[in-house]
This record gives structure tokens, sequence and C-alpha cells, in this order.
């Protein structure tokens, strides 16, 4: 099967590769429909991520139909169009079992601190991703849900991460009504975390970004309001402007490792890789918000440590809230918000090629092309 | 503007957000939000009939990490460990715990020797390591790159001058040293 494969930094190919197999009994075989690049992605591709190893396929946001299930595979059968989670899981760990999917202990060899993602190293379970013809679903009865016919298969692709992580942010944020709610970061998740904001009741959602393209989007799809940092000599001191000096209620940070704002720590951090990943926004989230306020951090990092503001954070008495998605859990609730019309994940969506263009896609993506902001990938595109 | 107990900015009322904002406060009651509570045993997903899984056969020596009892049930076995990286990768794993830095920055070292392993593989088999097309170069051509960068006040463009340092310069490097050293002395 031709599928997108790792070079080294900055560097992918496409390449024929042996077809996935049933490795387990609750195994699925899915032939990918379509997948799609994410922000979290790039990280990968600029080699941020830990033991991401030559030949890995990326993709951890992907729908297709099943191609082959394993022996014990009950809710699945062949020809199945399904939308799968980027989460890899169990369904009956300590951690299932409470509902916190994206932290299965029965997934990933590799490391404890995270659970299985697709395409996304062996840091997070060694998995090859759905950037590719074919791929492995493990847990075939617990991850994978029959995408419902009503539902445009692209809005399907964006609920298999991007939405879905940016409406977990809104609520982990622990928005009231009224509340100010910033989001540091107009990439996809953080179009889909602002857009959240108002279903959780927001007073008002401001976006913060450099790139006026993405603000732009964050006005039109989220109805945001935007403020670009780099027109600012302190965007800290403009939030706390903006909102009477007392700073914003709720910040959520969907910017993660390779933050830019701050020269030094985005070059020691993204570049010299001396850092999990650059701190930028996450530090602007614990500066910009009230004492007492929530920050919630949606944004990946790599697992070594950060230079993060804590003393800040503990002397204003914040809440910190942070976690991988539990993708699966958001769906039943964004399915009734799409039906009823009140979002439409697929608007993000800015780009579409085929796997054969995966390395010009990447280049895009990563150099901010074109206005690039969402960029699907059609596997079987002939 | 004093500091007092009320809000100084006061958001509009509720009955303007409606009209504005589609579906606004649809999930005003953390009731209807799909991750409150955050943790309750009565989240256990569907589909899972087993207490434990069936474990995955390993066609070899797989690494885990020292914090996991046993090698989980179901493991990724994308790309085992090969080489000497394989070699510095396995000594992270079976040396050094999640909480130690040397785990990761040994697999961030076996990452980067990984790397040069690869690329020099690559030149042995009919489909060598091309810079041009694997960096996807070729999207300059087509994905305007003067009006996508210049006049927009990006702030990443302070630091792109140093990826191609990044990404030629070991390579560069390695060839001045391998011309150095085959170089006859005089």
């Amino acid at each position: 099967m031709r599928a997108m494969t790792y070079r080294g930094p900055y560097k992918v190919r496409v390449e024929e590769k042996d077809m996935p197999k049933i490795e387990h009994p609750n195994d699925a075989i899915v032939r990918v429909d379509l997948a799609s690049i994410c922000g979290s992605d790039l990280h990968l591709y600029h080699g941020l991520m830990t033991d991401l190893r030559i030949g890995h396929t990326f993709g951890h946001e992907f729908i297709g139909t099943v191609h082959e299930v394993g022996p014990s595979v009950q809710n699945l059968k062949v020809g199945d169009r399904v939308m799968v989670p980027f989460n890899i899981y169990c369904g009956s760990c300590f951690f299932c079992a409470r509902g916190l999917y994206s932290n299965c202990h029965n997934v990933n060899a590799n490391a404890t601190a995270v659970g299985g993602i697709y395409g996304y190293s062996h840091t997070t379970g060694g998995y090859d991703g759905g950037q590719a013809e074919f791929v492995r679903v493990p847990f075939a009865d617990v991850g994978p849900t029959i995408i419902p016919e009503w539902m445009d298969p692209e809005d399907a692709l964006m609920l298999t991460d991007a939405f879905s992580t940016g409406y977990f942010g809104a609520q982990i944020g622990d928005i009231h009504e009224g509340d100010t709610v910033v989001v540091f970061g107009a990439g996809p998740v953080g179009l889909a975390a602002a857009r959240s904001s108002w279903l959780m009741g927001a007073g008002r959602v401001i976006v913060i970004d450099h790139l006026d393209y993405r603000l732009e989007k964050a006005r039109e799809f989220a109805f945001a309001e935007t403020y670009n940092f780099n027109e600012y000599d302190d965007i800290v001191v403009h939030m706390k402007k903006i909102t009477g000096f007392l700073g914003a209620d709720v910040a959520i940070e969907a910017v993660g490792a390779e933050a830019d704002g701050n020269l030094l720590q985005h070059i020691t951090a993204a570049k010299l890789k001396m850092q999990g990943g650059s701190p930028v926004a996450l530090n602007w989230a614990i500066d910009s918000v009230r004492k007492g306020a929530t920050v919630s951090v949606i944004g990946a990092y790599g697992p070594i440590f950060n230079a993060v503001k804590f003393g800040d954070a503990v002397n204003k008495g914040l809440t910190l809230r942070m976690n991988q998605a539990p993708v699966k859990r958001q769906w039943p609730r964004l399915f009734e918000h799409i039906k009823n019309g009140y979002i439409k994940p697929s608007d993000m969506i800015t780009h579409r090629i085929p796997l054969e263009h995966i390395a010009e896609g990447y280049h895009m993506f990563s150099s901010k092309l074109d206005d690039c902001i969402k960029t699907v990938v059609v596997p079987n595109a002939s | 503007m004093a500091y007092t107990a009320e809000k100084p900015v006061p958001p509009p009322s509720s009955d303007e957000l409606r009209a504005r904002i589609p579906g606004w406060g649809a999930d005003l009651d953390p009731a209807d939000r799909p991750s409150f509570p955050r943790e309750s045993l009565d989240l256990r997903p569907e589909g899972a009939h087993w207490d434990f899984p069936e474990r995955q056969e390993p066609d070899g020596p797989r690494e885990r990490s020292v914090e996991h009892k046993f090698l989980t049930p179901v493991f990724g076995t994308a790309q085992p460990l090969t080489g000497i990286s394989g070699v510095i990768r396995r000594y992270a794993y079976d040396r050094f715990s999640e909480g130690r830095a040397a785990h990761w920055l040994l697999l961030i070292a076996g990452d980067r020797v990984d790397a040069i392993e690869s690329h020099l593989k690559s030149f042995a088999t009919f489909r060598p390591d091309n810079p041009i097309t694997e960096t996807g170069l070729m999207a300059e051509v087509k994905r305007h790159p003067i009006r996508s960068r210049f006049g927009r006040g990006r702030a990443d463009l302070r630091h792109t001058w140093i990826d191609p340092i990044l990404v030629a310069g070991p390579w560069v490097l390695t060839g001045w040293l391998v011309l150095k050293v085959l170089r006859p002395k005089r």
C-alpha cells in the first residue's frame, strides 16, 4: 500500500509499505477515505517529538471503510464507514473505566505518561497512522463509530481530533455565563475552542495569533474578537487593558510546542529541542487571565521540561486544566450541535491534496503558505 | 475606573448573544457538557467485552517503559528497534524511567542517529533520499511564497532562516569532514 513516511526532520515522502495486518483479535484494518494534517503533526515533522522513528506514518485524524476485522470484533463489519478517534484505548482499564480514554493504560508500552495515539511516534505507542491507504485500528469494538448517514464526511473527519479537542478545551476551561475567554492560537483547534466557548455561554471570546488570515477566519468561523500579537509591544498588557485591567476569566492555550512571540524561547525549544516546546503561549495565558481564573491547555508539548512561569500560576491562584481530549465522549453532543446547525466543523478546511503530494502539503502547512489552515489528504484520490 | 467588586467590562446580555451567535449557551448547563465531570465510573465506554484484553503476541523482545509492570496487552509494531539507534533507544527504555531527563535525551539522540543511519542506507537502494522532493519545496512554486510571507507581519519569519541550516547543516558538515579525512595529506 502507499503511505506517507517520515524521513527525518522536515522530510517526508510517500512509499510502498506492507499492508497492515490483524495483530490482535479485536483489531480492524480500515481503508482510509480521508485523513488530515493536524497542527500537532508539525511537531513530528519538525522532529520535536521523541522516539520518532524513520519510516513512521503520521496521521491521527482519519475516516475510512472497514476492510478486515479480527475474530473478536462484534460491532463492526467489512464495508462499514467509520470515524476513528485519535485515541487508541481498551475501554476496560482503570482510566478508561472512568472516562479518561486518552489516558488508557493498556495500549502504550513505551510510556505511562501518555496513552495511545495513531501515527504519533513510539512515545505514544508505536502505531502507524492514517495518512496512508490502510491503517490498523486496535480495539475496533471500542474506538471507531459508524458515520451517521446524514453527516458530511469532512465534518466527521474534523471530529476525529481538531474540533473535538477544541470543544473539550472549552469545557475544561469551566466557562460560566458571561465569562471573557481568551484563546491563544487560531489554528483549527483554537478556532474550534473559540467557537465552542460560545456554546458554553461565554460573554466575550478573544483570539490571539500573529497570522492575519487565521485571525480573519476566527472572526468569520468563531465570531471572535481578534488581536495580532505582533502589533502590540506586550500582548499581556493589551489583554489587561481590554478587560479593564482585570484579565480574562478563562484562557485556552491552543498553540503548543512551537509557539512564536519570543525568539529565544522559540529557538531553544522548537529549533534546538532544549525544551519540550516553546512555552510562550502558555506563559501569556497564565499572565493574561485574572487571579482565580482557569487556564485550559490543549496545545501539544514534548515530554521534556519547559520554562513555564509556574510561580505566577501559583500566586494568582489559577486552576490549570489539561489533557489530550477523550474524543469519543464528545461525539454524541457534537453530533447534536451539527444537526442543529450550531457548528460546521468542515468550514475550517482550506486545502485538499492527494496523498502523493503529502511532502508539499507538509511544507505548505509548516511554512504557512497559501493561507493554509487545514489540509485534507485523500489517499485514494485516483 | 476604580478597582471595585464589579466586572469592569460587562458582557453583552444573554438575549443579545443568543441572537448573534448560533447555539449560544446550548451547553451552559454543565450537565450538558460531555466532559463534565472529568472522571466518573458511569463513563466506561461501550464495546469492551473483556475485563482485561487478550494479549497481542510480540514478534520479539518489545521495548517498554520501566514504569509499566508488564508489556501492555496491545502495542504498536510500526518500526521495531534496529541498528545503533535501536541500541540507544533500548538503553533509554531499559535503564531510565520517564521521570529522568536522560530517558528522553537518549531518545532524542536515538532519533538523530536513526536519521543518519536511514539516510545512509537509502543510498544503497534504488530510491535514495531526495532533499528536494522530501522537503516539499515544490510547494514553493504553486503556493504563493512571496504573498504568503511578506508584508503580513509574520512573527515566524524572524527565525525561519535557521531551518535550512538545521536541515542541510549536518549534511554539509559531514561532507566537509569526509573530504577532510579522505584528502591525502601533503
